[in-house]
């Protein structure tokens, strides 16, 4: 008879291991927790998504399905055996990881497919990794590298001067590669507690404790709990103060379902073990209908802007075209659910977690637990992907407080259903428009309104129904224009940011009534849209006037695509069939940074005595690839090579502020703070060596050189006492872009720079089941100027992959899709070719002319897909997603 | 804490599940994702260790498959063309990780209404081989799946085997997802047909996801039995003759009339590229 913990005996990576295990255990615990192989990931725990693959004797398993006894007497293989192989070589020449919460999982799966069929086809290696999931890549760049592992020639380093506008590998891509990035989950230092969350089941809901005490006493080791009443400061958090209305722990009610209540901590092996279900509450459930009582009729805030007589304008117009849009709840599905760990450093609390925004994650809990900011220290992990939910506070009180309140260090790890029940969402929303043109097809005016669910909880629900009245418009002169937003409560989950903080959903009704507008117009899609096209001078709906506006040139780039797709979809359609074939275009403009709100950036950079390059880098890098980017303007404005830099990066007690990573602002804002630091640290260089502005510098051995045509003057940096840093010669910029606040019709100039873009979308619809295959997108997008077109073009490709989601797949429905098989995000087979075309309309404001770019790239694609189908079989899709059986019954009704 | 034992002889699985009341498993991708925890609970019979268990093997009048074969072992099979459809379910079936652990034995006995081995074991007539210590014996599948994720098996038996009556004829699976790979069915289908002379001497018709338990479709295989092998079949296959035998739900992927109308569908489809094949053959 085997016992329930029995000697296991196995090999990882050709080592033998003997160890005392429940057989019954997951194997990717085993590796993780009991062999601290911690570059095996784990992303659901159902075999959903694949971050935990590991090869068994060869043969690729998700380990989280494996149970520990089924290995015993084999080989596993994961990550940290891979040593340095030309496929990971081939993964970062081809920026093919961004977060890299994926990579182990499809580097294991690639080198399993490498093994059987050296050189594989497209289709092949789709299929191999089809049960890998990545939400940031679209997948096109971890394709690409499996095809290419033959080792190819390294690229030389940019030179001095010259590193923006290469195709640099992102600077810290290699533990991405080699598993040894340390994300949330992956950091435990010893005798750490394990922390769970007990959450409500269901909302409105009251609740009241039993004997909590007995409880503890029940369980086979020693546990705490911690409750509301246990928290020291303010249990109230937000992303925005003045809205501030979450609790960190519920107190005596719940407005959402998976509410955290209470909290018990212990040794991880007896807090594993807890059954939960067992907690002495009792729920009572209530019907309220009224979500915070100081909100009347659950309205969070409307947004509003008007500008002329839109409604006038309308009855006015040649042509109108109105229509209704229902969108549903969408969930972020970042591979890495939200994890950290918490520990005291003399009367300081260090939290490491996961998270896009650490001076917000320090403020916030600070004020929570009752402590001085100075005395909170927030180290970011490596973030597995974040999209605008992990700005929002979620474990680090949670994990602050046990750490805070025990001593010890404190950690948590959150399911995959406990991180869907509980973090944000993309706001639902119904929508009406209205856009009338003249006879010539110009657009004369347009009236926007929608409600947009904003669930239990602020969060972000005000930027939402600021930003929407604000782009609803889309990239178009409108010289009448009424676009109102309500964010409106409801016990359901809380919507906060996602990329493009409600933009995505109000560009599907300006652009699908554009291709109403221009088939009344008799107008080509294409022109229809360049005629109306924002134009330098014209004055946006909020009245401001831009420079570098880049909308025509993208679709201008998209002139012989969009005639060559259309000519494509006619001859395939020849044939006949159920298979029709459609394209769809769609534009999007976005503007970078917070709505008519400060939000500085502050770089440092400076040079120590021995002769060490650093910049203190503060903008976190959850994938998009701040930590490179960054470097390159900065290595730029300095003048010397980027592989001279040290990365200082995000660390409360380490980096200035530069704000959080949202908004599409990173390169923009802390980009122009970084090369205004450069700028600085160039001019005080130049300045102790008497040289010109033209002067070349270089840095070797403890020693600045800066010559021009005429000498070489020498700065010995040992020689200069350093400053309190630490530095012999550093700059301190701050960046904060110029804007002003939005009036009572919002009115102002909300944005300092705008980004913008066009997609076309090629479609496949089967008629008769109403399936739709995306077959191509072709992507114009200006970014002004671009600084890293490998890592740019990783963004357009992962943001059609949310946007195709968006459109066809993606249906958040709480208490029902809370795991990865029913909740669908694109996998490898469902993506497109796609063709990224960079415009560079450089911007009077942006750094060196760049604009932003994450969000922008997402917002065409839903649309585009949505006039594809349309111009395919007639379907018109008002309620997203674009399942089969809508989409079936919409040609059906286009048919009648 | 639970027991786990994972035996080498059935002998000794038999033993320990006539004494021990346990969850009987092999690949456990629909155990673990049923619970949130580090561990399996509950008393667990991992029938992995059983090496007899696995594979499939040919007699004069059947064909077996191993209880502890998994879906990538019939992939690489070298099995008849009535046995396609079953290939072509498998490498739908998740993805390559579920398909290197999961078993279609296993995904019988998990019985869900979605599960991808079934309409293709329906419409390869198959048998299910139990064991218990008290015995042996065979039950039709059709008698075998009861209801939703419920079976006859007692809680002292084991699957041993699917036995598939020596099949004939050609065959086409089909499924309808939202998405490419990792999905879970709207709706699938499983045809076989078996010809003589250019026509259709028996029909194997089977749906799923489109009821509680997959079925066979007898009214529509009747319909075909006799008909001619050409692009004439799918005009048997109409949408009230075949949603006699289904009784599909509403749910988050696809509404009931839906389902119907795709199994119709993938239904035509799947005579059609029949016919194609069988009269492409002939030629």
């Amino acid at each position: 008879m085997n016992r329930p913990v029995e000697i296991l005996g196995f090999s990882v990576n050709g080592k033998p291991k003997t160890l005392p295990v429940n057989p019954s255990r997951r194997l990717s615990e085993v590796l993780r927790e009991d062999l601290n192989l911690r570059g095996t990931k784990v992303g659901c725990d159902a075999g959903d998504c694949g971050a935990c693959t590991v090869l068994v004797d060869g043969v690729p398993v998700c380990a989280c399905l494996t149970p520990a006894a089924q290995v015993a007497g084999c080989d596993v293989s994961t990550v940290e055996g891979l040593g340095n192989t030309a496929l990971q070589q081939s993964f970062l020449r081809h920026g093919a990881a961004q977060c890299g919460i994926c990579i182990p999982g499809m580097l294991m799966a690639a080198t399993a497919l490498l093994a059987e069929n050296p050189k594989p086809t497209r289709l092949e290696a789709e299929e191999a990794l089809g049960g890998v999931l990545c939400r940031c890549t679209g997948y096109a760049k971890i394709i690409d590298a499996v095809l290419d592992t033959q080792p190819g020639a390294t690229p030389a380093a940019p030179l001095p001067g010259q590193a923006v506008g290469s195709r640099l590998e992102r600077l810290d891509g290699v533990p991405k590669v080699m598993g040894t990035e340390v994300f949330g989950a992956d950091y435990a230092p010893e005798k750490t507690l394990l922390v769970r969350a007990l959450r409500a089941p269901d909302a409105p809901m009251t609740f009241t404790f039993g004997d909590i005490v007995a409880w503890c006493e029940q369980q086979a080791g020693a546990v705490q709990v911690f409750t509301a009443a246990d928290i020291p400061g303010e249990n109230r958090f937000g992303t925005i103060p003045a809205f501030a209305d979450q609790p960190a722990l519920a107190d005596s009610h719940t407005r959402l379902r998976g509410e955290a209540v209470a909290l018990v901590a212990g040794d991880p092996t007896v807090v594993e073990m807890l059954n939960l279900e067992s907690f002495p509450v009792t729920w009572v459930k209530t019907d309220d209908t009224t979500v915070h009582a100081n909100r009347p009729d659950n309205i969070l805030i409307t947004g509003r802007v008007c500008r002329g007589d839109a409604e006038a304008a309308l009855a006015r117009a040649s042509h109108v075209a109105e229509t209704h849009i229902e969108t549903p709840y969408i969930e972020h599905a970042y591979i890495e659910p939200e994890a950290g760990v918490a520990w005291m450093e003399g009367d300081t609390l260090v939290i490491q977690a996961c998270t896009q925004a650490p001076i917000m994650d320090r403020d916030e809990t600070a004020k929570i637990l009752g402590l001085p900011t100075e005395r909170l220290r927030i180290i970011p992990a490596a973030t597995g992907g974040g999209f605008g939910s992990k700005l929002d506070v979620s474990l680090q009180p949670l994990i602050g407080l046990v750490a805070l309140k025990t001593g010890r260090p404190a950690r948590m790890i959150y399911n995959r259903a406990e991180s869907m029940a509980s973090t944000t969402k993309r706001h639902p929303a119904k929508m009406t428009g209205r856009i009338g043109t003249d006879a010539s097809g110009y657009v004369t005016g347009m009236v926007f309104d929608g409600d947009f669910n904003t669930g239990a909880y602020a969060s972000w629900g005000p930027t939402v129904a600021g930003r929407v009245p604000v782009h609803a418009s889309g990239p178009y002169f409108m010289p009448h224009y009424h676009a109102e937003a309500r964010a409106i409560h409801s016990f359901q989950p809380s919507s906060g940011a996602f990329r493009g903080f409600g933009v995505p959903q109000a560009a599907i009704v300006q652009e699908t009534l554009f291709d109403d507008l221009a088939e009344k117009t008799g107008i080509d899609r294409l022109e229809f849209r360049r005629i109306n096209a924002l134009r330098d001078g014209q004055s946006t709906v909020c009245g401001q006037q831009l420079g570098g506006i880049g909308i025509s040139a993208c679709l201008e780039a998209l002139h012989s695509p969009w005639h060559k797709a259309l000519k494509r979809v006619a001859e395939k359609n020849i044939s006949g069939g159920p298979i029709r074939h459609g394209a769809g275009l769609a534009s999007c403009w976005y503007g970078c940074g917070n709505t008519g709100l400060p939000n500085p950036s502050t770089i440092r950079v400076g040079i120590t005595t021995e002769g060490q390059l650093c910049l203190h880098q503060g903008a976190t890098d959850i994938g998009q690839g701040a930590n490179t980017v960054i470097t390159q303007i900065c290595a730029d404005a300095v003048g010397l090579p980027v592989d001279q830099f040290t990365l200082i990066s995000p660390d409360t007690a380490l980096t200035p502020d530069c704000g959080k990573t949202s908004a599409s602002r990173q390169t923009f804002v802390t980009g122009k703070a970084a090369l205004r630091a450069g700028q600085a640290l160039r001019a005080k260089i130049l300045g102790l060596s008497n040289m010109g502005p033209d002067a070349h510098v270089s840095l070797g051995n403890g020693v600045l050189t800066v010559t021009d045509g005429k000498g070489a003057r020498h700065i010995d940096l040992s020689d200069i006492a350093p400053d309190p840093n630490g530095y012999a010669i550093a700059a301190e910029e701050t960046y904060d872009p110029p804007t002003s606040p939005l009036d009572e019709n919002g009115q102002g100039a909300p944005y300092a720079v705008y980004g913008y873009g066009a997609q076309i979308a090629e479609v496949a619809v089967d008629t008769e089941l109403g399936t739709v295959r995306v077959t191509r997108i072709t992507a114009a997008h200006d970014l002004g100027h671009v600084i890293n077109p490998l890592l740019a073009e990783g963004q357009v490709e992962g943001g059609i992959a949310q946007g195709l989601g968006m459109a066809l797949m993606e249906d958040y429905i709480p208490g029902r899709t809370e795991n990865l098989h029913d909740y669908l995000i694109p996998t490898t087979g469902d993506m497109p070719e796609i063709k990224t075309l960079f415009i560079e309309v450089p911007d009077p404001e942006g750094p060196m002319g760049a604009k932003g770019l994450g969000e922008h790239v997402l917002i065409p694609t839903a649309p585009a897909i949505l006039n594809a189908i349309r111009h395919a079989c007639g379907a018109r899709i008002t309620r997203l997603p674009a399942l089969p059986h809508r989409v079936l019954a919409a040609i059906r009704e286009a048919t009648k | 804490m639970a027991v786990y034992y994972r035996p080498h002889t059935l002998d000794d699985a038999l033993g320990f599940l006539a004494e021990t009341p346990a969850t009987v498993t092999a690949g456990c991708t629909d155990l673990f994702p049923a619970t949130r925890r580090r561990a399996l609970e509950g008393p667990i019979l991992d029938i992995t260790g059983i090496s007899a268990l696995r594979g499939i093997t040919k007699a004069p009048d059947h064909i077996r498959i191993g209880a502890n074969t998994r879906w990538s072992d019939i992939i690489r099979a070298d099995l008849q063309p009535a046995f396609d459809m079953l290939k072509q379910a498998a490498v739908e079936v998740g993805s390559v990780q579920i398909q290197n652990a999961g078993t279609l034995a296993g995904n019988i006995c998990n019985a869900s209404p979605a599960a991808d081995g079934v309409p293709c074991l329906l419409a390869l007539n198959a048998i299910v081989e139990i064991a218990s210590a008290k015995g042996a014996r065979t039950l039709p599948l059709t008698d075998f799946i009861t209801g939703v994720r419920q079976t006859a098996l007692a809680p002292d038996e084991i699957v041993t085997a699917l036995l598939v009556p020596t099949p004939d004829g050609q065959s086409r699976f089909l499924k309808l997802g939202a998405r490419k790979y990792l999905v879970i069915s709207i709706a699938m289908v499983a045809a076989r047909l078996v010809t003589d002379s250019g026509h259709v001497t028996s029909a194997a018709v089977a749906v799923g996801a489109c009821s509680a338990v997959a079925t066979r479709l007898p009214t529509l295989e009747k319909a075909l039995t006799g008909r001619r092998i050409d692009a004439s079949l799918t005009t048997c296959a109409t949408g009230a003759l075949i949603a006699e035998d289904l009784s599909p739900i509403d749910d988050i992927r696809a509404d009931a009339a839906y389902r119907t109308h795709a199994a119709t569908q993938l239904i035509r489809r799947a005579l059609n590229d029949l016919a194609d094949q069988t009269t492409g053959a002939a030629a």
